[in-house]
């Protein structure tokens, strides 16, 4: 069989909707749903969250005690649970959707990092923005960013280790046509691309995971007035990103 | 005494990997970054070991991480501890490093 039929065998598989699209195109494939869903789900997830850090706020400016606060604070932090929950889910339905980082604006895109935020980023911002902090608290927090950037570094390594190994995979696959060994060549190399792709569901697990032990971690360090602040300052930069997208998208043009 | 149990108990920290799983290679990465040199076997050649791996609990089997002869988790426990501070403590107690 030549590779010029398996090559157009493998087309027509594609325009059947059983093979996943490779250029992204929403109407035929199965990922093209898959994202859309995650789309709907995330922007619901947002304004659940805005609602409730407005009530946060509310809470802050009335100077509410510290028990009234760590509830409102609680099911903040609870709530981000549920974004990570469907992330996870949208990553297996389709992966590099939420790698594109398409379901956010183009101003976090900037920032975005195997689908999502940089914690070591946001901690960056917290401690300028939560003065005064006492020293243990401090030096927590500090300990706090270095993990994370360690943790990062770690990932990007790795996900550069697959990237490479992908590379070497796909040049693997090339040669001449017209033999049936180069055909048993072409065919295990696709495979074995296609096994190399599939982790990649799992390093946005563990990019997901990171983010969610570090907002946690962070959670335990600060009080329940400075863990207010924080998720206060958090949304309040993540919107400004929104807001410049918004700008940026809306800029006339020559 | 089975060979992964004789195995983690030789070093202050092992990792159970394959040279195919980028995931192990980001695992490794952190544990250099942390200054511990952990032993490194790969089973991509040993199912036997693999089983073993599963059959001690180990899910997913690999990266299978032992701090002190000790399972400690695989990626996902890993990250969580190294958040929390945990995994630096425990490679301190176990000498594979020293701050």
């Amino acid at each position: 069989m030549k590779l010029t039929q398996l090559e157009q065998e493998l087309q027509r598989a594609r325009q059947q909707g059983i093979f996943i699209s490779s250029s992204g195109e929403q109407s035929q494939s199965m990922s093209g749903n898959g994202a859309l869903a995650f789309d709907v789900e995330y922007g619901r997830w947002l304004e659940d969250h805005n609602r409730r850090i407005n009530e946060l706020k509310g809470a802050v400016s009335n100077h509410a005690g510290d028990g009234e606060l760590r509830i409102i604070v609680d099911s903040v932090v609870a709530h981000y649970e549920d974004i990570f929950r469907i992330k996870a889910d949208a990553a297996k339905a389709d992966v590099f959707h939420v790698l594109s980082g398409m379901w956010k604006t183009p101003a976090e895109r900037c920032f975005l990092w195997l689908g999502g935020f940089r914690s070591s980023e946001i901690l960056k911002l917290l401690i300028t923005q939560l003065e005064p902090l006492t020293e243990q608290q401090l030096l927590a927090i500090g300990n706090l960013q270095q993990s994370s950037q360690q943790a990062e570094d770690a990932l990007s390594q790795g996900m550069e280790a697959l990237q490479q190994s992908l590379a070497e995979t796909i040049a693997g696959s090339l040669g001449s046509s017209n033999s049936s060994g180069n055909v048993a060549n072409y065919m295990g190399q696709m495979a074995m691309a296609m096994g190399k792709l599939g982790t990649l569901e799992g390093f946005i697990r563990q990019a997901d995971n990171l983010r969610q032990q570090t907002l946690q971690q962070m959670h335990r360090i600060l009080t329940t007035r400075q863990s207010a602040r924080a998720l206060i300052a958090i949304n309040d930069y993540s919107s400004r990103l929104r807001a410049l997208s918004s700008l940026w998208l809306a800029r006339p043009r020559e | 005494m089975d060979r992964v149990t004789h195995l983690a108990s030789k070093k202050a920290a092992v990792i159970f990997t394959k040279s195919s799983c980028c995931m192990c290679h980001s695992i490794k990465t952190l544990f250099y970054e942390l200054g511990a040199s952990p032993e490194i076997h790969e089973v991509d050649q040993d199912a036997d070991m693999e089983k073993a791996l599963q059959r001690l609990g180990c899910n997913p089997a690999i990266p299978a991480v032992f701090i002190g002869g000790k399972y400690v988790g695989s990626a996902r426990d890993v990250i969580s501890l190294h958040v929390d501070g945990s995994l630096k403590q425990k490679l301190i107690e176990a000498k594979a490093i020293w701050f």
